[in-house]
């Protein structure tokens, strides 16, 4: 099954499952309401646009130094540094590190860059007992699904289909689908893993270069958990996430807590920049960050793409999203869905791999409109849809371009130009149209499953325009 | 800008075709304004449909066939969002390094939507000379988001003293059109249309209005499909019923 086909078969079992859809509606239509209420002043929330797209630009503008810096910064401050180029090296490291430690229990933090290398599988198949500690995460870990929204990975899940779940794991608690008991209940088995395990993993959301810092935004006090109450904490990122400077990050967190999850900030903010020191009572003994690459680079260096990097993974393009709304996250099959996945992925891993994704877009631009740092995602996706069909007129940077062309589509819009590119041709077909209107196909393929055919007016608007005594010029 | 005496009207291939009588109410609301129309021949299509798709050659080859026919220091009104917003948007970056990038720049800078022209070039005033009518507005995502020019519909309606509006559920959303997206995810764009139609229904209205036709074939297809609704309708054509040439 090719690319186009799985994506299409992904694509029906999400349309058909009402439920999936019911529940995707429900909690977006909350967020993006959540969302509008912390920007009542329009002209405070593009100056505020402005002004985390300048960190962001300027970050990857200067990445190369910025990397650097924040090494040289972190090692000073008793943090180990690691680089992996792609997910595999990154998991090796993570291991190693691991073994080294003589840790065999880890407690996780939610990271998407390690839904990105795989990790828990990569740990769990080594011997190693890994337990995600964010609520959503832990309710998909149960669930054996991956997360289905980089903010909210459990969203495709209401509160009885979590019950449930809870229930199965768990048929010692009685059942019960109250939010509150269902948080308690995960809160009691997870504080026991906390007090126990041997080694935290975490993502980061930004990485200060001007004084090696890690910050970590999170809502549930499991970030904060996961990263000190183990002896050894390893943050992983992708090398995107440096910024400048400490004043740097205000800006940057407003507007991400803001679109994120409409919440003037969060009840957690964690900024690490140290291992445990002499003296001190907690933390842990040893903290490790390893800064992935994985195809970033590739990206940074064209001009226009780049523009990608800037996400801080807010997931206000995915709410806003009248497509994921319908579908939901799994139906698109990459790490990151929505916008941002469609924008992002096929550079990531390749257009021959993923390259499908660009056509579940209508270009609405809700997207573009909500994202914090002025991602222009609508032009990026069309910008992919050229390099999928080689129609690029220059400079195709993307793994896989081309290989969505398809002979028969290609001869169809060269036909097409012919036709509208040549204004006698063009005229004689509009005015053939409108004599011929009743041998209008009435099947027009998908487009009459839903819809009546559109049918040719039967005099053209030239002819109109001219009784009417208009100037034809 | 100041008012113009002369413009050229750009009908857009999907008027031409489908919608002729939108475009000569455009054209004659801008007569009623005093203002002289040509009717620009030889003009065919934006290149727009080839362009979201990714065959960019292809799109400049008929983009590039519109420059000739657009060529006098006029400004350029297209009555649909999503054409303006090629014309205006996207023909700088698609003409980009080619030899008659400027020319297509210059197009750029004088091309107005139709009601955006309306409002704010002539600032029309238009009668009501209508039966009173409930009817729900549906602004297109370019309308709205590329060229921002969503409330202008608005504006124009508000004139309109028999006119109520009403607002339909999640009215920014889009509707499911898209271009060829309605063809290459056609369960998609029906789930979307689907909801859409769903929310305009429930407001009770008795026609939808809006600036672009792509959307009004899409919604329009849909009620008809669906066995009835709203009678959809061009913002241009409704406005000169309402107004029956009313246009001061
Ligand atoms: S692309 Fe923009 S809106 Fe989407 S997740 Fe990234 S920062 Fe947020």
């Amino acid at each position: 099954m090719n690319q186009t086909e799985a994506f299409h078969r992904r694509i029906d079992a999400a349309l058909h499952n009402d439920q999936l859809r019911r529940n995707f509606r429900s909690a977006l239509t909350g967020i993006m309401a959540r969302r509008a209420e912390q920007f009542p002043d329009d002209a405070q929330l593009q100056a505020l646009r402005d002004q985390a797209r300048a960190v962001r630009a300027n970050a990857l503008v200067r990445q190369p130094e910025l990397l650097e810096r924040l090494e040289r910064q972190l090692t000073a401050n008793g943090i180990q540094v690691h680089w992996a180029e792609g997910p595999d090296e990154a998991n090796a490291i993570i291991h190693e590190i691991l073994a080294r430690a003589d840790a065999t229990s880890v407690v996780k933090g939610k990271s998407m860059v390690s839904e990105e290398t795989g990790l828990n599988h990569y740990l769990e198949q080594r011997g190693i007992d890994v337990i995600e500690s964010d609520l959503g995460e832990y309710i998909i870990q149960l669930a054996e699904e991956p997360p289905s929204h980089i903010v909210a990975p459990a969203i495709h899940k209401n509160r009885r289909e979590v019950a449930e779940l809870f229930h199965r794991f768990h048929p010692e608690i009685p059942y019960t689908d109250d939010i509150d008991q269902l948080t308690q209940t995960a809160r009691a088995i997870l504080r026991d893993r906390f007090a126990t395990a041997d080694a935290g993993i975490s993502g980061v959301n930004f990485a200060v270069a001007e004084t090696g810092t890690l910050c970590l935004v999170e809502n549930e006090g499991n970030g904060r958990l996961s990263t000190t109450a183990p002896r050894v904490h390893i943050a992983i990122t992708g090398v995107e996430k440096v910024i400048e400077k400490l004043s740097d990050v205000p800006p940057l967190l407003e507007i991400l807590t803001k679109s994120a999850t409409g919440q003037p900030i969060t009840t957690y903010f964690n900024m690490i920049s140290k291992p445990r020191q002499p003296g001190e009572l907690d933390g842990p003994e040893a903290v490790h960050l390893v800064l992935l690459d994985n195809g970033r680079s590739r990206i940074r260096v064209d001009a226009e793409l780049l523009d990608t990097l800037r996400c801080i993974r807010c997931g206000a393009c995915i709410n806003h999203c009248p497509v994921y709304v319908q579908l939901g996250g799994h139906a698109y099959g990459t790490v990151y869905p929505g916008p941002i996945g469609i924008a992002l992925e096929p550079q990531r891993i390749g257009i021959d791999k993923v390259g499908t994704l660009t056509s579940a877009c209508t270009l609405c631009g809700a997207c573009g409109e909500v994202c914090p740092v002025r991602i222009p995602l609508p032009t990026l996706i069309n910008r992919l849809r050229a390099e999928a069909v080689d129609g690029l007129r220059a400079g195709a940077t993307v793994r896989g371009h081309g290989s969505l062309r398809k002979p028969r589509e290609a001869r169809l819009w060269g036909l097409w130009a012919a036709l509208y590119g040549d204004p006698t041709r063009y005229r004689l077909f509009i005015w053939l149209a409108s004599r011929l209107r009743w041998l209008t196909p009435p099947w027009l393929g998908a487009w009459t499953r839903y819809r009546s055919a559109p049918r040719p007016a039967a005099r053209t608007l030239r002819e109109l325009a001219r009784d009417e005594g208009f100037r034809d010029e | 800008m100041t008012r113009p005496s002369t413009v050229y009207f750009y009908a857009t291939c999907l008027v031409d075709l489908l919608y002729p009588r939108a475009g000569l109410a455009g054209m004659q609301l801008l007569r009623a304004a005093d203002i002289e129309v040509i009717l620009a021949r030889g003009q065919t299509c934006c290149g727009q449909p080839a362009f979201n798709s990714g065959y960019r050659d292809e799109a400049l080859a008929v983009a590039r066939a519109q420059l000739d026919c657009l060529a006098r220091d006029i400004p350029v009104i297209v009555p649909s969002g999503s054409c303006a917003g090629m014309l205006r948007h996207h023909w700088p970056e698609l003409f980009a390094g080619e030899p008659d990038a400027r020319r297509a720049r210059d197009v750029a800078a004088r091309t107005y939507e139709l009601t955006e022209f309306l409002v704010d070039v002539l600032a029309v005033r238009l009668d009501d000379v209508g039966e009173p009518i409930r009817i729900a507005i549906h602004t297109s995502c370019s309308a709205r988001r590329e060229m921002g020019v969503a409330d202008r519909i608005e504006t124009l309606v508000g004139q309109l003293a028999g006119v109520e509006v009403l607002t339909q559920d999640r009215k920014a959303e889009c509707c499911g059109f898209g271009g060829t997206f309605a063809v290459k995810q056609g369960d998609v764009s029906g789930a979307m249309v689907r909801d859409k139609t769903d929310a305009l229904r429930a407001t009770g209205a008795a026609r939808v209005i809006s600036q672009d036709c792509g959307c009004l074939m899409n919604i329009g297809g849909a009620f008809d499909h669906q066995g009835g609704g709203p009678r959809t309708q061009h913002i241009a054509e409704f406005l000169w019923e309402r107004s029956g040439g009313n246009v001061r």
